[in-house]
């Protein structure tokens, strides 16, 4: 594995090695010194070319936490926003030897470009482009789901997810359908039909349209963002009926499985996907998804960037 | 391939050491063992029953991995990472007793050094070691030998533990040239 691209290049067996990585990286967090040497020396450049709070700090973090110097840069205040190509850009990061580039771009694809092409020798870490893929965001998230209900298992296998909302315009949905079917849940997306993509009744979930129907069944209630900025017709009547039939209130929290968890990967709506009360109720989990991501993505560059990936691992 | 410590060989071995350990730090109360993975770990969980059966009393024992503090990691492929615990009363002020399996080079005792020293201040730290192959890179000495075993580079030298290996024995072998 040289790269991050997307959850679909990743066996289960390599998917299950960054979650068991990232459970001992957490045990390290959990100490006084949690400053480690593994990346010493490695530069690691974070290139946002669309906006982000958690993913930018969460990976700024974790590659501190691990000494790489780090270099942000995002498209707001550098070239990018004078219109300058990918290509140059990757050129000039090549030239200041960065040792790997994470990237998240409104462009579904251009991580892939990046690694692909011969612009830079670094590894390509995806950060979220387009509506394709967020991978880190997934695996953080299967990370929580596991130390939640996994029992101790390595997989999920057994576990109910349901994926409620704007499925769409979601890369948070496609990476995570793809990593926890791969890891052995069943997923229900919970969604009106406007708001789930072309094509999805060949993908490995199920659908529904009625999130009341399915709730009392479900472990693990994951809600999307409602994407406004990527809408540029209407999609549903109101907000108002959206968080009617689709949003997380106190009511449907009542219904769940006593031991069901509640998940979102930010930043929210309050108020139209989901209710204040249940985004700080004692079921979310949603600053846990937080600082998991710290050492998931601390998982991550270790696995990417401490050995070197030609050798294949054996031994 | 040549058996150079056979299962009784070993279990003299670390009850000789468990004595030694107990009359260097007189008694148990303010030791602490930690194993490196993987087979380190196993033979300081062995210790620490040994010394447990000494000196009647409980002894701190956990395991360290050294991985995140190597200086080889970007010669190899991606390593796994290993279980760091740490026991309850910490390392601050603690008599720590590295325990490994094979002293080689030296450089995974540097590695966890450097770990412990993230961790805490011990007031001493020891190594046991089960076989002392030579062939120091570092200036590092065992405190406590099961076996001092003259080997050559171009040899193996391998510790097979029944917790793992389903069997307790150390070989050394000529290296497969890859």
């Amino acid at each position: 594995m040289k790269h991050l691209l997307s959850i679909a290049d990743i066996s289960r067996l390599d998917a299950i090695k960054i979650l068991d990585t990232a459970e001992e990286l957490a045990k390290v967090s959990d100490t006084p010194m949690k400053k480690l040497p593994t990346l010493r020396g490695r530069t690691i450049v974070n290139l946002f070319a669309e906006d982000s709070t958690r993913t930018r700090i969460s990976f700024e973090t974790a590659a501190k936490r691990l000494s790489a110097d780090v270099i942000n840069f995002s498209s707001k205040g550098s070239s990018l926003s004078k219109g300058e190509s990918l290509k140059d850009t990757a050129q000039t990061l090549q030239a200041m030897g960065a040792d790997a580039v994470i990237i998240r771009h409104g462009a579904s694809g251009a991580p892939a470009r990046l690694a692909d092409c011969q612009w830079m020798s670094g590894a390509v870490i995806n950060a979220g482009d387009g509506t394709h893929e967020h991978p880190s965001q997934a695996l953080l998230d299967a990370f929580t789901i596991r130390r939640h209900l996994g029992q101790g298992r390595e997989d999920l296998t057994g576990l109910r997810v349901g994926i409620v909302g704007d499925v769409l315009h979601s890369r948070v949905a496609r990476s995570n359908v793809l990593l926890l079917t791969k890891l052995g849940a069943h997923v229900t997306l919970i969604a009106p039909p406007t708001l789930l993509p072309v094509g999805v009744e060949s993908w490995p979930v199920s659908v529904s349209y009625d999130f009341d129907s399915v709730l009392e069944s479900l472990d693990v209630v994951m809600m999307l963002r409602v994407q406004l900025e990527r809408m540029q017709e209407l999609f549903f009547p109101n907000a108002r009926e959206y968080s009617r039939y689709f949003g997380l209130n106190s009511a449907r929290l009542q219904t769940l499985h006593p031991d069901a968890i509640v998940m979102h990967p930010g930043p929210m709506n309050r108020g139209l996907e989901i209710t204040a009360d249940s985004a700080d109720s004692a079921r979310s989990v949603i600053l846990e998804q937080v600082s998991n991501g710290v050492s998931v993505r601390m998982a991550i560059l270790y696995l990417l960037l401490a050995g070197d990936t030609s050798i294949e691992a054996g031994n | 391939m040549n058996t150079v410590l056979s299962a009784q060989d070993i279990s003299r071995a670390l009850s000789r050491i468990a004595h030694e350990i107990c009359e260097g730090n007189n008694g148990a109360k303010s030791i602490t063992l930690l194993g490196i993975p993987t087979r380190g770990a196993h033979l300081a969980f062995r210790l620490a029953a040994l010394i447990e059966s000494i000196e009647g009393s409980a002894v701190q024992v956990g395991t360290l991995d050294t991985t995140l503090f190597r200086d080889d990691l970007r010669l190899k492929a991606p390593r796994a990472l290993m279980p760091t615990r740490i026991p309850s009363l910490g390392i601050e002020g603690r008599n720590v007793v590295l325990v490994d399996d094979v002293l080689f080079s030296g450089r995974t005792i540097r590695a966890a050094l450097d770990a412990l020293g993230d961790i805490g201040r011990p007031s001493r730290v020891q190594l046991a070691t089960l076989v002392d192959r030579g062939h120091r890179e570092l200036p590092i000495r065992a405190d406590f030998v099961g076996k001092n075993i003259p080997t050559s580079l171009s040899q193996n030298v391998k510790v097979n533990l029944v917790e793992i290996d389903g069997i307790d024995e150390v070989t050394i072998a000529e290296k497969v040239s890859a």
